[in-house]
């Protein structure tokens, strides 16, 4: 079959070759009412009937695969997708380096590729769990609109992660399939793997530090699985990967429009001074400061995805080649890492300091650095915002060893500089680093729903980029009455 | 380095308790940088025999100090790991002989606890939150109720086989069918998955006794707690006697404790152990006993004798002979015998009653060659007397020696015929006359008599009599002749004769599965250059010898 198009021969748009496999649909056919039920009662609140303007994958090439139209999301055609199959593909990292890459799992290497795709599969559906109530507040239809698209590719990975569970994994993959339905964000009893999965996206604030900064991890994960030699992971998290480029998008520009609107606002009241805190909020929009606030916080808390900065399930998953490095194919070395080292930076007699470890156990290192990296590119797009509009400020990453909970800095504090500090320093600067509960209520004040065509709330500019040309007073969603 | 046994609450690294009328909680919470040895760090609540040294204080202290306690809550002081069991980079980096020792004392510490509830009344509860893990799984599996968080990740698992190539040795697999009652296909899976099992397969599985939502985990507790309180029958209000730190004094001849003395022959490769009853004062009244506290003969010879053993089983390895003497008044040890036996329904009675037969079980499970002399001033008689039948031989005087003031002789109590079963379940009597049930009558019959060497031989109570013209030249052949074969073939002889009759869980877990264990910590699919634990860590895969031995 043509992998470039999608088959609608099933109630799943695939490009699978779905209606060829009668196991796989019937195990799908199967989850799908459970996960049309775990959308209605978990994803977004009060917008179900909404008709929204969405793009839907119609195909995989890198060309044309999304179609803009009015949906109720509900009847969003949500299927599995994987990237076009590279016939000649050899796995690029590992002991099996060379060889072949496999088209059905390993049985040596089962548990962990499964362990790796419930990971993955359970950040999913938290995401949409955590936004499902931001609705309610949107600056804006475009706004809207953009976090109901976030949220149905995020439902749609799920479907991604299923797909590779009930395919490959059996009976014990159709069980872990199901158990991402139950689990839930911030629930006691049953609450998503992963710690930042389970705080809450209170305001947009928020939910635009956590595209930008937590999407981005999980635009890591997805690379180092896109290098995967089990081939079908590999297609699927490639083809996740487009989308989640539109999910830092709207991070990126989303930040980079409230900074806008601040300076803007700053400079027609005539304040130059960026830590004029009150008079700033008096204008109804947000300080630089509190921004620096919220990404610290934000920036931290995505730092703890990425695990210990030593880890063996990291190296024993590498050399599997099972999950590689980011842009894997592009570093040149012998993508093997037996005698390699990586400089990690550890706590040594008190003060961070770098280490060589063995490479093979740095991998989680390594891409918490590239993903540093990846990030720090964004917040020099902001300061260049800024700048033009002739303020001063700028935006910095605070230092890794800042306000952990996972790896060498959990049991220390440190300042956003880096500088070691004893817990009073730490609780005496705590506001000043991290929103305090005055900056939390200053922006909760300014999350009031503004849902009329072309209207955006004055904390935020209108956005630059159009959607599918559609400009900015275009009618993004149609709310139902 | 010289290991330690003793400690004391305000000492522990790695564990703390706190208490709460009847029941008491006891927190792992181990240090990552106070390891026994340098080169490894404690993460995730893993263990070393430092974190178990402090666990079997721990025991003993809920044991005799708090007799108050009925239900003890063993639960982890972190967040999102209960416990991920032996520390994998010091097992790497142990010798062997290192490896057999902190397994069996670890081993020998969770048989002190599944006691514990049984025939003491205080009864343990894990409550497993995060996850559980290898020895973590098998210190649970020691308790007598495992409370899972059904949370979706708390899990537990016995990953030994396909991360470490070697076994869950310290009792898992043994604990999983013959404790738990987990059906052996489901067992293969459960020990073949590296992750585990959680939620409500592990309850249905029968790996744990529930698996609880998070909600409901303290009502659970509470509820379990009072439902064990309700079957124990430790006293309401006694007052427990405290365990002060032992008086002992180390030196290149060996050590002095108050009642036990260890002389090292390191040239003879002997350790000569000496319980000395000079001091012994038979209490009238169990409040004298309680009065005596820790200072009762009996029990502070336990306490130093199981002492005595650790140092020698782990800091004098090259001691492959024990040579057991008692120095008494024989009718003063039986005085205490039948104190000790007529007030075994209280509380400090019964507990050090346990304790000596625990101590005795750890001289059952030593691997050293152990002999008993009997000579003019011993009095092995009793609870003394359980020495001789752990002995692989008994030596008796016959006859009057010079200087002596009379004939050796021993005798024999209630207490040899079942007070302190060994590990296959029996007495050392019946183990002695297995198959020979009429000797065990005839040695009955003979409680409370003196038996001199004579009598002794005629009973088969001993191995041979000599008298004062061949008594040292016979007992020094044994030991040269002893010292002459290889220890390992010696430790495997000695395992095996020990261990006649039936099998219990407790022999199983000793005499096969440790056994088992030890072939593959030797085998090169482990411990090999290439091998899964000393690759552990490391990111690259072990490659194994597929041949099948």
């Amino acid at each position: 079959m043509n992998e470039l198009a999608i088959s609608y021969d099933t109630s799943i748009p695939n490009n699978v070759g779905l209606s060829d496999d009668r196991r796989l649909l019937k195990a799908l056919q199967k989850w799908h009412p459970n996960y049309l039920s775990w959308w209605q009662s978990m994803g977004p609140e009060g917008f179900q009937d909404s008709m929204v303007y969405l793009r839907t994958a119609v195909g995989v090439d890198p060309k044309g695969w999304a179609k803009f139209d009015y949906v109720r999301m509900p009847d969003y055609r949500w299927g599995i997708l994987l990237a076009p199959r590279d016939e000649n593909r050899t796995i690029p990292f590992g002991n099996h380096l060379g060889e072949p890459v496999w088209q059905d799992i390993p049985g040596e290497y089962r548990s962990m590729l499964r362990r790796l795709v419930v990971i993955q599969g359970d950040t999913e559906p938290a995401s949409v769990e955590q936004q499902r109530f931001l609705g309610a507040t949107a600056p804006s239809l475009y706004d809207l609109r953009n976090l109901f698209q976030v949220n149905v590719e995020e439902a749609r990975h799920l479907w991604a992660m299923v797909y590779l569970l009930q395919k490959y994994f059996g009976r014990d993959g159709r069980e872990e399939s199901e158990d991402l339905l139950v689990r839930r964000s911030g629930d006691e009893d049953k609450p998503r793997m992963l710690g930042a999965f389970n705080e809450s996206t209170p305001d947009w604030l928020s939910f635009f530090m956590f595209t930008y900064f937590t999407d981005r991890d999980g635009k890591m994960q997805l690379e180092s699985l896109a290098q995967s030699g089990f081939d079908p992971l590999a297609r699927t998290t490639r083809f996740m990967l487009t989308e989640e480029a539109h999910h830092m998008f709207v991070g990126e520009s989303g930040v980079s429009r409230v900074i806008q609107r601040t300076c803007e606002a700053m400079n027609a009241a005539g304040i130059s001074d960026p830590n004029d805190i009150e008079n700033i909020r008096a204008l109804g929009v947000v300080d630089l400061p509190t921004l620096q606030k919220k990404a610290n916080l934000h920036y931290a808390l995505s730092l703890d995805l990425f695990g210990s900065e030593i880890s063996t399930n990291a190296a024993n998953a590498f050399s599997a080649g099972i999950k590689g490095r980011y842009h894997e194919t592009k570093i040149d070395d012998d993508h093997r890492l037996l005698d390699s080292t990586y400089p990690v930076l550890k706590m040594v007699d008190g003060k961070p300091t770098l280490v060589d470890e063995p490479a093979l156990t740095a991998i989680n290192m390594r891409l918490r650095d590239d993903y540093t990296a990846d990030a720090d590119k964004g917040l020099g797009r902001w300061n260049k915002v800024i700048k033009k509009l002739g303020v001063e400020f700028s935006f910095t990453l605070p230092n890794v060893a800042f306000h952990r909970a996972i790896g060498e800095f959990a049991n220390i504090q440190a300042s956003p500089a880096g500088t070691i500090i004893d817990e009073a320093t730490w609780v005496a600067n705590y506001d000043k680093w991290l929103p305090s509960s005055d900056d939390n209520l200053f922006i909760t004040s300014l999350m009031k729903p503004c849902h009329e065509v072309g209207q955006y709330a004055n904390w935020i500019a209108a956005p630059k980029v159009p959607i599918n040309s559609q400009p900015g007073d275009f009618e993004f969603v149609r709310i139902a009455a | 380095m010289q290991i330690d046994f003793q400690t004391e609450p305000a000492k522990y690294n790695h564990w703390k308790l706190d208490f709460d009328g009847h029941h008491a909680n006891l927190w792992m919470d181990v240090n990552p940088s106070k390891g026994l040895y340098d080169g490894y760090e404690l993460k995730l609540n893993s263990y070393d025999l430092g974190v178990d040294i402090e666990l079997y204080d721990a025991i003993m202290r809920l044991r005799f100090e708090h007799p108050e306690i009925k239900v003890v809550v063993l639960r982890s002081g972190k967040d999102k790991v209960f416990c991920a069991g032996a520390n994998i980079r010091m097992l790497a980096g142990s010798t062997h002989g290192h490896k057999v020792n902190f397994c069996k004392f670890t081993n020998e510490t969770r048989n002190t606890m599944e006691e514990s509830g049984e025939l003491s009344g205080q009864y343990f509860i894990t409550l497993v939150e995060g996850a559980c893990a290898g020895g973590g799984y098998e210190l649970a599996l020691a308790t007598d109720h495992i409370i899972l968080a059904d949370d979706g990740s708390s899990s537990v698992a016995l990953p030994e086989v396909p991360l470490l190539a070697v076994l869950p040795g310290t009792g898992g697999l043994t604990r999983v069918t013959d404790k738990r009652k987990v059906r052996r296909d489901r067992a293969d899976i459960f020990c073949s998955v590296e992750e585990g099992v959680k939620g409500q397969r592990a309850a249905v599985w029968r790996l744990v006794d529930e698996s609880v939502a998070k909600s409901k985990i303290e009502e659970t507790l509470q509820q379990r707690i009072e439902n064990l309180s309700d079957c124990s029958d430790r006293p309401n209000d006694a007052e427990g006697i405290s365990l002060d730190p032992l008086q002992r004094e180390f030196s290149e001849q060996g050590v002095h404790y108050s009642n036990v003395v260890v002389e090292l022959d390191r040239v003879g490769a002997t350790a000569t152990i000496t319980i000395n009853a000079a001091g012994l004062i038979v209490p009238e009244t169990t409040t004298q006993l309680k009065d005596m506290g820790d200072q009762f003969w009996l029990l502070s010879v336990a306490r130093e004798l199981d002492d005595a053993l650790l140092h020698l089983r782990l800091n004098e390895t090259e001691l492959g002979l024990i040579l057991f003497k008692t120095n008494g008044d024989l009718s003063n040890v039986c005085a205490l015998d039948a104190f000790l036996q007529s007030n075994q329904d209280h509380w400090l009675a019964r507990e050090i009653l346990l304790y000596w037969a625990r101590v005795l079980k750890r001289i059952d499970q030593t691997s050293r060659t152990l002999v008993t002399l009997i000579e003019p001033e011993s009095c092995f008689t009793g609870s003394l007397a359980e020495i001789c039948f752990a002995s692989d031989r008994i030596y008796m005087c016959e006859g009057l020696f010079e200087g002596s003031k009379g004939e050796a002789a021993i005798s024999l109590s209630p207490c040899n015929f079942g007070r302190y079963p060994n590990a296959n379940g029996i007495s050392r009597l019946v183990s002695r006359f297995w198959g020979e049930s009429d000797l065990v009558d005839q040695a009955e019959q003979h409680i409370g008599t003196l038996i001199d060497a004579d009598l002794a031989e005629e009973l088969g109570l001993i191995t041979a009599a000599f008298d004062d013209i061949d008594w040292q030249e016979e007992i020094r052949l044994v030991i040269e002749e002893r010292r002459s074969f290889s220890p390992d073939a010696l430790t495997g002889m000695e395992a095996n004769l020990r261990c006649v009759g039936p099998e219990t869980m407790e022999s199983k877990i000793f005499g096969r599965l440790t056994a088992w264990q030890n072939w593959i910590f030797q085998r090169p699919n482990a411990v090999g250059k290439e091998g899964a634990l000393r690759r552990y860590g490391s990111g690259i895969k072990a490659s194994f010898d597929t041949h099948r031995v």
